[in-house]
Parts: structure tokens; sequence; C-alpha cells
């Protein structure tokens, strides 16, 4: 019994395991920061005590913690998103980015490269403004196409159109690409994914974010786990079916398009790691969904660290890592859960 | 206690049901028969409000449609004809979803009376001993009872059963029927079920409706609807025929 094994202790162990990656992720870089460093600079600056001469301060607590921290934080929120989607939809291809609203937000994004978009005074405002409305339009578009079509908002409906809108527009990106010119580099780059840009005001803004949308998805748990059911037999034991489709997608999209907005496109977190996750809790959501969280941050976490330091000093971006481990685990995964069939 | 007036159910412009109105008392047991085509699925999926209809029904004088989702999954309980799970879901977790509705507050685990409801509905489809196992693995019948005991789990007064003896061989259809017949003699409750063995239909149920092409053959007390001529106009065959030729083949 897999939902059985996975305890409490479980929980305690997967905390343990977050922060000893976290501090990996910190010490582990272009330039190697030493474990006491990396605890006496996080410890002293938690309780507004002076830093030591000598330790690298502002690597530590500048560079590497907003990264580490927005890494997680995204990483946590695609996973979340992945499990939410696969168990909402019944479908194991399922993630955050199927409803079409990350395309729709890195249409933003490039849109505010291509044309230079900005907000003066906050590197990176107008990509993210941009994503964030973006994500936001393509939501209500992709809703209100789904509810003309089928006012029950059938699943099939959101699938279908969710693909026929990230065909559509990539293609649009794609001709935004080709009349870039000189700033093809840049669009191509983030839409690759990165985190290198990351604030502390990012990792705030995704906390806020995860804590309000994510708090709703988890809390939604007993819903999920009648939608992976089977949605007519959601219905029958009492659950407001549109409703709850509406109050998760609306939550997955303002987690999805907040991510996509640091991070640009980070592909195959959100379908692999939930996959992972049911391998050790079972499907129940009540278990998948907070396991989620912790396998999403640390699964990114080292994406990211493999990243930066696997052809150092080149930095790999994060997408392409996520795409290249995530599609072999993802085989791996599927392969053995129908031979266990 | 379940009254549906003028009832229609469209696909398209395609009519499937048309304008049918009858009702269900406390006691008794409805078997819905026809032949396939004739509306009896798409019937229940309209009383369970799975498919837009026109008309009316109503459960105890109150307009399904005004009824929220949960207090509706109080008073009716659903059993499907395919039951697809897509996870490997335990039987014991898919019992559990049945007490979905009676829970008591947004963060609450479990209702009061969840706990004994749900080993009682277990014991009584017989999957006590089947409770850890993944629903994938389960056979066609021990799935068809382990969503009955969901059913029982959710404890309604109105059961509304679509082809509940399929994929069941004939040793479950007989401990399924029985025990729906138990369950049903427990005061202010009733069953609605559709039906394609005439001979369970006429065994078990005590009234009948009549379906032909969408609209009311006959309905009323079971013997007067499952006549050999109501049923051969219906299936265009002798039936009363058929089913003694089948019967002689045991003599």
């Amino acid at each position: 019994m897999k939902s059985e094994r996975f305890s409490t202790l479980s929980y305690l162990f997967m905390t343990l395991s977050l922060i000893a990656v976290m501090l990996l992720c910190i010490c582990v870089g272009s330039v190697s920061i030493p474990l006491g460093d990396t605890v006496t600079a996080l410890w002293n600056s938690l309780w507004g005590l002076a830093v030591p001469e000598g330790i690298s301060r502002a690597i530590i607590l500048q560079v590497r913690l907003p990264r580490v921290l927005c890494t997680a934080l995204c990483g946590a929120s695609l996973s979340l998103c992945g499990a939410a989607m696969q168990g909402l939809l019944r479908n194991p291809l399922a993630d955050g980015s199927t409803l079409g609203v990350a395309s729709g937000a890195s249409l933003g994004a490039v849109l505010a490269l291509a044309f230079g978009i900005s907000i003066p005074g906050f590197a990176h405002g107008g990509v993210m403004g941009m994503a964030m409305l973006f994500a936001f339009l393509s939501l209500m578009l992709i809703l209100a196409l789904a509810y003309a079509l089928d006012r029950n908002l059938a699943t099939s409906s959101i699938i279908l159109i969710g693909v026929i809108f990230t065909m559509f527009v990539s293609s649009l990106i794609n001709l935004i690409i080709a009349f870039a010119g000189n700033k093809v580099k840049s669009i191509t780059f983030w839409t690759m994914g990165s985190l290198s840009g990351s604030t502390m005001g990012y990792a705030g803004l995704m906390a806020l974010t995860l804590l309000v949308c994510g708090g709703v998805i988890v809390l939604h748990a007993r819903e999920l786990n009648a939608f992976a059911v089977g949605e007519d037999n959601a219905r029958h034991i009492g659950v407001d079916v549109r409703r709850v489709k509406l109050i998760i997608l609306i939550s997955v999209s303002a987690l999805i398009g907040v991510c996509v907005s640091i991070g640009g496109t980070i592909a195959f977190v959100g379908l692999v790691v939930p996959h992972m996750t049911r391998m050790l809790t079972g499907p129940n959501h009540r278990r998948l969904l907070p396991a989620s969280l912790f396998f999403g941050a640390i699964f990114l976490m080292l994406a990211d660290l493999v990243g930066r330091t696997i052809l150092n000093p080149i930095e790999l971006p994060i997408g392409v890592v996520t795409s290249l481990v995530g599609a072999v685990l993802f085989v791996i995964i599927f392969y053995r859960t129908r031979k266990g069939r | 206690m379940l009254k549906a007036s003028h009832l229609t159910v469209r696909y398209g412009r395609r009519t499937v049901v048309d304008d049918l109105s009858f009702s269900l008392e406390e006691g008794q047991w409805l078997m819905l028969c026809g032949p396939n085509g004739a509306g009896k699925s798409s019937l229940v999926s309209a009383l369970s409000r799975l498919v837009p209809c026109t008309g009316t029904v109503t459960l105890d004088g109150r307009d399904v449609r005004a009824l929220k989702p949960g207090a509706l999954a109080q008073r009716m309980g659903v059993l499907s004809q395919h039951n697809h799970v897509g996870y490997d879901y335990t039987v014991e977790e898919i019992v559990r979803l049945g007490r979905y509705a009676h829970r008591r507050g947004f963060l609450s685990s479990q209702d009061a009376d969840g706990e004994k409801q749900v080993e009682r509905a277990l014991a009584l489809t017989g999957m006590t001993e089947l409770r850890h196992q993944s629903v994938l693995t389960l056979s066609g019948g021990e799935r068809q009872r382990a969503f009955l005991a969901q059913v029982f789990a959710q404890d309604p007064q109105l059961l509304i059963l679509d082809e509940p003896a399929n994929h069941l061989d004939l040793i479950y259809q007989k401990h399924v029927f029985s025990l729906i017949a138990e369950w049903l003699k427990t005061p202010g409750r009733a069953v609605l079920s559709v039906v394609h063995d005439l001979s369970l239909a006429r065994m078990y149920g005590t009234h009948a409706l009549l379906l032909h092409e969408g609209r009311c053959a006959a309905q009323g007390a079971l013997a007067d609807v499952l006549t050999p001529d109501k049923l051969q106009s219906v299936y265009g065959m002798d039936v009363h025929g058929w089913m003694r030729s089948l019967l002689t083949q045991w003599e």
C-alpha cells in the first residue's frame, strides 16, 4: 500500500531534503562557498545580525538565495498545477500549460521583449507585467470559448481549446521572432526558461501567489479526487462540478502566469513530477498535492544547479535541462507504470 | 417521491426523450425497459442532471434543478453503466467518496455517521476484503460492486441505477439485485433502474415504464406493463414466446 507507507515522517524527510538541496544550490556554482559560511550568512541575516568579514555576503544573499527561492517556488507551483490539472481533467498528459495560459503569458512576454516594453525603475517589469496581463486575457478568452461551446465546461472542450490556442499562439510567437531582428537572441533565451534575473521581490510575489492559489488548490483535494475518478461520478456524489472547475482553472492560471512571467517557459516539471510523486503517495490528492510541492521544488532546484554548473562558465537554460531530464524520466515512469499493471 | 413532468431531452435536433411524465413513490422499484435507443440512459442522465432537459423533475416536491449538488446527492444516488477510473484508487477510497455530500465543514475529513456507513457499504457488497485493492486491478463485476458500495455509503433515499447487472456474472447479478431489494425494505426509499433483462425486471420490480423511441409506450404496475402484446409492439418481436423458448432449454 503506497498511500499507507506515506506518513507524517515522510513530510519531515521531505522538508529536510528541501533544506539540504537549498543549501547545496546556494553553496555550489561558478564560485564555491563553504557550507559554514552559507549557514552563518543566512542565520545572521535572518535575525538581523551582521555577517562576519570574509563571507561572500553579496553572492549568498543577493544572487544565489533569491534565485534558489524563486526556483524552488516555481518548481513547487508548476508541479502543484500539473498534479491538479492531471486530476481535474483525468488526463495523465495534462499539466499547467494544457489550458493554454502559459502560451498566452509567453506571447505577452515575447511582445514586451520584441517591442522593448518596460516599466521605469523595475527591471524585467515590462516582461513580467505583459506576461501576467496576457495570462489573464488568455484565461478569459479560453473560458469564454469553452463556455460558448459547452455550458458545462466539458473536459474535452477545455483540452481541445487549450491545444488549439497553444498552437495559434506559437505561430504568433514565431511570427514575432521572424521580425524581431536583433532581439531574437533575448527572446529565444527567454522562451527556453531562465531564472537568472531572480530577485527577493519576485520570490515574495511567487510565495504570495503560491500561498493563496496553491492553498485554494490544496483545499480542493477531495474534489480533485472525485474528478480523478470521473467527472460524472463527481457530479453524482454532490460535487459542484462547474464551480470547482472554475476555481481550479483560475488558481492554476494565476500560478502559471506568475511562473512564466518570472522564469519563462519551463517544460516537463508539471508533467513529470506529479507522476513521480504519485508512485510514492498513490493517487489521493490529499497526499499527492503537498508532496508534489516538495518534489517540484527539489526537482527544479537540482535542474537549475545542473544548468548552472555542468558547462561552467556557460549557463544552460533551465527549460532545456528540465526537458532533457523530464522526457527521459517520463518514458521510464510510463514504462514502469504500464508494466506494473 | 420522484415526479417527472413533460420531460424532453434533445441532442441537437434529435429528440431522444419526448414529453415523458411519470412518478415514483416510496417502496417502489420502477424498471425502465425498452429496446436499444429507446432513451432509457438519456432519461437517467436527465434525472441526474448530466444532460440538459426541458420539463420538470421534483424530488419530495422540490425541483431538482433548484437543489444544490450536495443536497441532491444526499437524496439521490446514481450508479452509472460504465465506471472507468483514471488512477489507481483503492476500493475504500472510492467508497469514502460517497460520503462527500455529508461532510460537515470545508476542512473536516469525515462526517459523524461516515465511518459506519462506509463499513456497512463495504460489508453489504462483499468488498471488505478487497478494500485496499486498486480499482484498476478489479474485474468488471468487482468494480461495479465497488461503485454500488459508494452509492450505498452515500445513503440516499432514491437509487437510480443504469444497468446494475452490467459486467456481473449470474452469482453477482443475484447478489446485487437481492441487496438492492433488501435496501428497499427500509421505509422512505425507492429505486429506479434501467434493465435489459426482462426476467430480472419481472422478478424484482414493482412497477415498470416501457419506452419506445423516446416516448412512453406503457407505465404502471409491472404485471400491467410487461404484457406479451405491449412487449411485442415495442420490441417488434414475440418477446413472451422467446422467453418461454429460452426457458424450455432447461427442461
